[in-house]
């Protein structure tokens, strides 16, 4: 068996161990673990050349993450809080590349913040993952932005501010993409991973994951005992890719809806409770504005909208690379000096 | 030469032709800048050498702003102390302007100031502006900005300038709006004929055509400095508004949209993107450098400031990008609109941790175009970030400068390895390939970017520990092995960068020593040493940081070095300094900051003061 599956390979050629990353070395049970995993899988399934993608991170035990998943992407990890614009700046080098930036809350909703706000409004195509955890780990637990009002924590005493809710914050900047999901869920978080790879813009998922060591407290938002007890799905989803016929089996008629995106992949929503509509940026700030006051944790995708024109459309860049362009076409001819010499005689 | 006194004033003088300096007082945002500009345009399609500088206020509309020409049959092209003529349009400030004016020089003043006492030792024109103005068919909306035309016909007619002069010059300034050149010029003809028909002229003052600008063109450092880049083949830039930095950028996407569109594709081959702050116009230029691009930005002292901390990680994981850092007056906000080289030791130190970075000064316009390009080419080479030192004296104001040469070597774009090269590699070192190996043990390694498709092209660039493979490391020996190595790539560097300017004189046993814009001060102040002094000095003006090996040569091999510079710490004085411990008696700073640029006069008598100790 063991044998068997080695040799298995996607339509790329490739097998699940070309998608791995160095041993991770944050702590045993780390929500980010989890995360990188399905990051791999969503990969994996979705047939992409690693070559084709760059990972970006800032500072913190997120952002040590993207050295767990694909080894043979290229990679940089910058400085604390400042990890898009140095995404975008790599991006514009061949924007055929695929970017995926892990960041954390404290590097995206303290430090990060004007930058964040300003990757989504430009809509960046990329997947912007925060693996939000409200507590600063590797300078050992610290209030981050996203950490709730009334949270004691042991030093830092009692947490006397509102957090930060950084989906508010992405759609409130005009995000085109925004969701949440949990650590703790697995089989959601990898669905919505794989549709923000397809999306052309940014794609935002804040995803809530618990810090064994420093904030995994029963009964607070960032634990594993409160997201399993308070998520509540927006609806369940399923991403169908543009090759596949889009019929899936599990979805009964009239209870599901589907979101294309730009490359013809297909999101596919089952209705749970609530007849959600992501496409509706009203009720996107409503439903988290209720979670928010009944200390819900929604899950799912919460807002997408696929035609806003992503940064690239406002440039007229090459087809190839930039980044592959010979002198020859960067250095413009000995007779165009001449004439510009002309022209400050 | 400079700052002699003239004789005073008498109706026999002798005629000072194409040799003095007229100082334009006038409210900005009035238009005045296009009337000065047909003026210093004027000047030098007649052959004269000619400078013009715009001492202008950190506001948008309504403050008085001034505007110097010197016009030099010598060549000289630094700013002078003191004004031959002034030509007054603003009342606010006229009581001022008339203290500097040397005695037989004249005032040109608009004829609805007031003037309270008049100095005796000075002619004095007026002008009747409104009337004028009023007489010309402009529409009301546009007569304030006509205003300024007025003084373009006067001065011209005073000067015994040619009209046919002005009327081709602003044809070539409107190119192509006749309506605009109609306008103005019937208003300088206006006022030429008026000054014709009404003024005698008494004063000494007037111009000749010559034959000195030929092979020169009239231009600013930021125009250029956009065209080197251009030319260099900048692909990405990201950048913050910021005076006097932002025409630069400003300039390179006017130009860059015509001739660095591929003609076969129709696309463009770079990219700006004006950034939130300068901290993300850094992380931009280093994104775009990692992935490949000839990246660039332009700022000054306050956006260095918050580029610094994404600048010690491009030293450290070796990101190619340049910055231009178009110097004004700091501290803090300071005086934005002034000029200064005030960040030297900013540059210099700017890394935390153990740092180094190349910095470049070009010292004329011309040499703004070709740090251009060559900065761009030293950032791939040596995968480093390099700092360009402008400041706002060459970088927003027009100098006449020799034409740009087109780039004399091929594009440089360092060792970088894609598909085929990296292959080629792996194979000859049977395998072993890795993004921060000092194969060529000159300090600097090969780099692969984002794109390149081969399955071991790929690497984790960090500012974190890493080894010779790009693996996080925390190793102790690893950490200095890396440090040490990085290091040698500035050795390398030294003397393949731009060499230093060297002018010597006989029997010099004195020398100057500086960067950047003092040049033009400093040519004339060698002269002044010789003339007035009979005190020979060589000079030596620094173009590249690290030092080469001419720069300790000139220390060494003079008694005296003057270090001359526009900053109040002698900032450049201090590096030699530590770079030079062995000379460091012998290295005496002469240095100043008040905004202004520096005056021949100020360097002759710095120099002579303590020569005489």
């Amino acid at each position: 068996m063991a044998t068997q599956a080695a040799q298995q390979v996607n339509q790329a050629g490739l097998s699940r161990a070309d998608y791995k990353g160095a041993p991770s070395t944050l702590c045993q049970g780390c929500g980010h673990n989890g995360i990188a995993s399905q990051i791999t899988s969503a990969l994996y399934e979705l047939n992409v050349v690693p070559e084709t993608v760059v990972k970006f991170s800032g500072i913190g035990c997120s952002s040590k993450s993207p050295t767990y998943f694909l080894s043979r992407s290229f990679a940089f990890n910058g400085v604390h809080g400042r990890m898009p614009s140095l995404a975008l700046g790599a991006l514009f080098g061949d924007a055929r590349l695929h970017g995926i930036g892990v960041s954390g809350d404290g590097d995206t909703a303290s430090i990060g913040i004007g930058q964040f706000k300003h990757i989504v409004r430009r809509n960046m195509p990329m997947v912007y993952i925060v693996e939000n955890n409200g507590v600063y780990g590797l300078t050992k637990g610290q209030f981050s932005a996203t950490a709730e009002l009334g949270l004691s924590l042991k030093r830092q005493g009692t947490n006397p501010f509102l957090p930060v809710d950084i989906c508010l914050e992405a759609l409130a900047s005009n995000a085109s993409f925004v969701a949440r999901s949990f650590a703790g869920d697995p089989r959601q978080l990898k669905e919505l991973l794989k549709a923000a790879y397809s999306h052309r813009g940014i794609a935002v998922i804040d995803i809530i994951s618990p810090c064994v060591t420093f904030h995994n407290q029963d009964g607070w938002l960032h634990s594993y005992t409160y997201g399993k007890e308070h998520e509540e799905p927006l609806h369940e989803i399923s991403y169908v890719p543009a090759r596949d016929e889009v019929t899936v089996e599990d979805f009964e008629e009239g209870t599901t809806r589907d979101v294309e995106l730009h490359d013809g992949a297909v999101i596919r929503l089952k209705k749970l409770e609530r007849d959600y509509d992501p496409t509706n940026r009203a009720a996107a700030f409503q439903i988290l504005e209720e979670a928010n006051q009944s200390g819900e944790l929604v899950t799912g995708l919460i807002y997408v909208n696929p035609e806003i024109p992503s940064m690239f459309d406002a440039y007229n860049l090459p087809e190839e690379g930039l980044n592959r362009l010979p002198a020859h076409k960067l250095r413009p001819t000995p007779e165009s000096l001449d004439r510009l010499n002309a022209s400050f005689a | 030469m400079a700052e002699e006194t003239p004789a005073p004033a008498s109706p026999a003088r002798k005629p000072i032709v194409n040799d003095f300096c007229i100082t334009f007082s006038t409210i900005n945002g009035s238009g005045s800048a296009t009337a000065n500009n047909i003026l210093l345009r004027a000047f030098f399609r007649m052959g004269i050498p000619v400078s013009g500088k715009n001492i202008f206020p950190s506001n948008i509309q309504g403050q008085p702003t001034w505007y110097s020409l010197r016009l030099s049959k010598d060549g000289y092209l630094a700013r002078l102390e003191r004004d031959d003529i002034v030509v007054a349009m603003n009342p606010a400030t006229i009581a001022k302007e008339v203290g500097f004016i040397v005695p037989g020089g004249v005032l040109i003043y608009a004829d609805d100031i007031k003037l309270t006492e008049l100095r005796p030792d000075i002619i004095a024109y007026p002008m009747p502006v409104k009337q004028l103005v009023k007489e010309s068919e402009v529409a009301p909306g546009l007569r304030d900005y006509i205003a300024n035309m007025v003084y373009v016909g006067v001065v011209g007619y005073l000067l015994k300038m040619p009209l046919d002069v002005l009327r081709q010059t602003i044809e070539v300034h409107f190119k192509g709006k006749q309506k605009a050149i109609d306008s103005n010029f019937g208003t300088v003809r206006a006022a030429y004929e008026w000054a014709a028909a009404n003024l005698t002229k008494t004063d000494p003052y007037e111009v000749t055509p010559m034959d000195r600008t030929k092979g020169y063109v009239m231009t600013d450092g930021n125009t250029a400095g956009a065209l080197g880049s251009l030319y260099g083949g900048m692909q990405f830039c990201g950048w913050y508004p910021i005076t006097p930095a932002s025409s630069l950028v400003e300039s390179f996407t006017d130009y860059a949209a015509p001739l660095r569109t591929d003609p076969e594709t129709g696309k463009q081959t770079f990219a700006v993107v004006q950034a939130e702050d300068e901290l993300a116009a850094a992380g931009m230029i280093v994104g775009a450098g990692f992935a490949g691009l000839r990246a660039m930005t332009a700022t000054s002292g306050p956006g260095l400031s918050l580029m610094a901390e994404y600048l010690s990680l491009a030293y450290y994981a070796e990101v190619p990008l340049v910055i231009w850092d178009v110097q004004r007056v700091g501290p803090s906000t300071g005086l934005p609109t002034r000029t200064a080289q005030c960040d030297i030791t900013e540059a210099y130190f700017i890394g935390h941790g153990d740092t180094q970075f190349i910095l470049l000064f070009p010292g004329s316009v011309q040499e703004c175009f070709e740090f251009g390009w060559r900065s761009l080419d030293y950032a791939e080479r040596y995968q480093t970030p390099v700092l360009v030192m402008s400041d706002l004296d060459l970088g927003m104001n027009y100098w006449m400068t020799p034409a740009f040469e087109y780039p004399d070597q091929p594009m440089d774009r360092g060792k970088v390895l894609w598909e085929e090269d990296l292959e080629k590699m792996i194979k000859e070192r049977n395998g072993d390939w890795g993004r921060y190996l000092d194969i060529d043990n000159d300090g600097i390694p090969y780099r692969t970017v984002a794109g390149n498709r081969h399955p071991r092209s790929a690497y984790f660039a960090r500012g974190t520990g890493h080894d010779e493979y790009a693996r996080y490391s925390e190793e102790p020996d690893v950490w200095e092995r890396v440090l040490n190595r990085i290091a040698k790539k500035f050795e390398t560097a030294r003397n393949q960068l731009v060499k230093p300017v060297i002018q010597s004189r006989q029997g010099a046993r004195i020398g100057i020593l500086s960067v950047g814009s003092t040049d033009p001060a400093i040519i004339e102040a060698l002269d002044c040493l010789q003339a007035n002094h009979n005190l020979p000095a060589d000079y030596l003006r620094v173009r590249a940081i690290p030092f080469s090996d001419e720069v300790y040569d000139f220390i060494r091999n003079h008694d005296r070095i003057y270090v001359v510079e526009m900053n109040r710490d002698g900032q450049l004085h201090q590096i030699l300094r530590l770079n030079i411990p062995d000379c460091t008696s012998k290295l005496i700073s002469v240095a100043h900051i008040d905004g202004m640029p520096l005056t021949a006069k100020w360097i002759c008598d710095q120099i002579t003061t303590q020569e005489a100790k």
